[in-house]
């Protein structure tokens, strides 16, 4: 069974679609670890250590993703779990910016998969699928 | 329904405690030297003697069951993979079970560390990492270099059980002293304690003791049951949450200062509020954590040095004293007993100074957090503001002519708003010094026990006006 340390990043404490996720995901036959709210890079990263977390999926809501996510691959690296994979979807940015613009910008920051507003966890499933290899 | 003689060996002194059961009271407690080194019996007789010299005569008991804390205590190796996950969890279990953690590993063990286990004369080796299903390489290599290592201490493995097998088979490889059980921290931030806990117990009681030379007194007594701090943590718990229509105290924290460490008991759920989000590994109902930087004697150069050359000048001027000085003394001879108002005075002061600092790292902490949402609460470790009660116990404080002061420390004294110290608990102290032994007569008696304490654990002293402040 695949492992997927879910969260909401930075000081949102947006919890709903963070159970929409995990409800989701566990329904579709993965390992869910759910650190929930107010979670920091560290948090998610350790979770993914001691859990052996084949992906990190990372939840923002209040437009604040961009600064909360800075340097999370390169601490990925430094924890020795440099191949994991990265996905983040919400809010994650502040007004309405050009989406192409926001995802080549975190995909430089080395996340896998950048998700717009309103997606639905429906659709990330394909991709997971996808990049999980089933 | 008979009387028992309790018993602690401590690191200095061996600790008698005498009960009647029917009467539900104490007969006489006596102590004197620990002598470990050379026969452990010999300290005993002569505390007895005092004993019985104090009770008036000779008498009989039912049963004699001791805790011990000398010869170092039980020593213990506490491994994990994250810091703030399975190595948090691994050190928590250990100083539930009434260990000193002298060493703390996470990750990868290299050979430096594996020397320090073996120079530090380690008993007990705690491995963890891990949650279940998850990370069983770490675990593995590191068992593996125990074994090439050629330690042969016990190795408590309580790391992911998807590893289990494996590391039985490292362990049989290596003809290693392996034992297995749950997993101290199952899914990320969830603490199982007991089955880890039980297993350092047991390992305590069939092998460690008879390495310290405690063995020797079991023709004389029953038996040698728990670790010293294991016992009053089981008092403490006993105390806190009362038995069957006997009441307890409900929830508090008891602060023991002695000579090496300073332990902080808190019985207690994390948090009762529900405007906040608690954070990190789950806390344990009763907790134990211990300084071992923090004691009146072999550990009060500890208490200097944490502070700053500003701070030691600054105390010096104000008390009029050079508290350099006076901790070394106190580390030189740590049979000094205080025989004039200055000894008194410093003891005192440096009792002050380990209850504030010992409280400081044993409570948990409290930030408000800004979101678009409004103001949230952000908590990490316990919440001990609703404590009721803080006792107080270990000589300096049952001594101390001013034990209110020193109890008040555990409070929130500078008004520091983050720390989750108690708010405005009351205080009370172990006058006789009973709670070790009350912890060992719990595992048989444990009404008779807890209404000793209720009746023994008392007022504090001090004048009216320090008690009314």
């Amino acid at each position: 069974m695949k492992t997927i340390v879910i969260g909401v990043i930075g000081a949102d404490v947006h919890a709903v679609g963070n159970k929409i996720i995990e409800y989701t995901l566990k329904k579709s036959g993965y390992n869910v670890v759910n650190i929930g709210v107010l979670s920091t890079q560290e948090d998610f990263i350790n979770a993914a250590i001691e859990t052996n977390a084949d992906m990190i999926m990372v939840s923002s809501l209040y437009g604040h993703g961009e600064i909360d996510c800075r340097g999370m691959r390169d601490k990925c690296v430094e924890s020795g779990i440099e191949n994991i994979l990265l996905y983040v979807g919400g809010n994650i940015v502040v007004g309405k910016q050009d989406f192409d613009e926001v995802k080549k910008r975190f995909l430089e920051m080395g996340f896998n998969r950048i998700y717009p507003p309103g997606t639905s966890i429906d659709d990330a499933l394909k991709d997971i699928k996808t990049d999980l290899g089933e | 329904m008979a009387n028992y003689l309790l018993i602690d060996f401590g690191s200095t002194f061996t600790k008698l405690c005498a009960v009647d059961s029917e009467k539900c009271d104490i007969l006489g407690t006596a102590s004197d030297f620990t002598t470990v080194e050379t026969d452990i019996t010999e300290g005993y007789q002569k505390a007895l003697k005092k004993l019985f010299d104090r009770i008036g005569q000779k008498i009989e008991f039912e049963q004699i069951i001791a805790c011990s804390s000398a010869a170092g205590g039980l020593k213990m190796a506490a491994i994990g993979l994250v810091k703030e996950l399975t190595v948090e969890a691994a050190k928590r279990v250990c100083l539930g079970a009434g260990a000193k953690v002298d060493l703390v590993f996470s990750h990868h063990l290299n050979n430096s560390e594996i020397k320090q286990i073996i120079d530090m004369k380690i008993d007990i080796i705690l491995l963890a990492g891990g949650s279940d299903g998850g990370n069983s390489e770490a675990v593995i290599f590191n068992a593996d270099l125990l074994g090439k290592a050629g330690i042969k201490i016990p190795v408590v493995f309580a790391g992911n059980k998807s590893a289990q097998d494996q590391i039985s088979e490292i362990f049989n490889k290596y003809n290693m002293n392996g034992h297995i059980c749950e997993n101290v921290m199952p899914s990320i931030n969830v603490l199982n304690i007991n089955s880890a806990r039980d297993k350092i117990r047991e390992i305590f009681l069939k092998q460690i003791i008879e390495a310290k030379g405690i063995k020797k007194i079991e023709s004389e007594i029953n038996r040698v049951i728990l670790p010293t701090p294991s016992a009053v943590l089981e008092a403490a718990k006993l105390l806190s949450e009362g038995y069957l229509e006997e009441s307890g105290l409900g929830e508090i924290v008891v602060v023991d200062i002695g000579g090496a460490t300073t332990d902080l008991y808190s019985i207690c759920t994390s948090t009762k509020r529900s405007d906040v989000i608690v954070q990190g590994l789950e806390e344990p109902f009763a907790k134990r954590t211990v300084e071992g930087d923090l004691g009146m004697r072999y550990s009060a150069p500890g208490i200097v040095k944490s502070l700053s050359e500003r701070e030691i000048n600054f105390i010096n001027k104000e008390k009029g004293v050079d508290i350099v000085e006076e901790v070394n003394r106190r580390y030189k001879n740590v049979k000094l007993l205080p025989e004039n108002q200055h000894d008194e005075f410093i003891d005192q002061f440096l009792a002050e100074m380990c209850a504030y600092r010992s409280m400081h790292r044993h409570c948990g902490r409290i930030t408000e957090v800004l979101t678009p949402m409004g103001k949230v609460f952000n908590q990490t470790g316990k919440d001990l503001s609703e404590v009721s009660y803080v006792i107080g116990s270990g000589g300096v404080i049952i001594n101390s002519k001013h034990q209110y002061e020193i109890l008040r420390q555990t409070t929130n004294i500078l008004n520091n708003p983050s720390e989750l110290r108690p708010n405005d608990p009351e205080f009370l102290i172990d006058h006789d010094y009973i709670m070790f032994a009350m912890g060992l007569l719990a595992k048989i008696q444990p009404m008779v026990a807890l209404k000793i304490m209720k009746n023994h654990i008392t007022q504090v002293r001090g004048n009216q006006d320090e008690t009314s402040k």
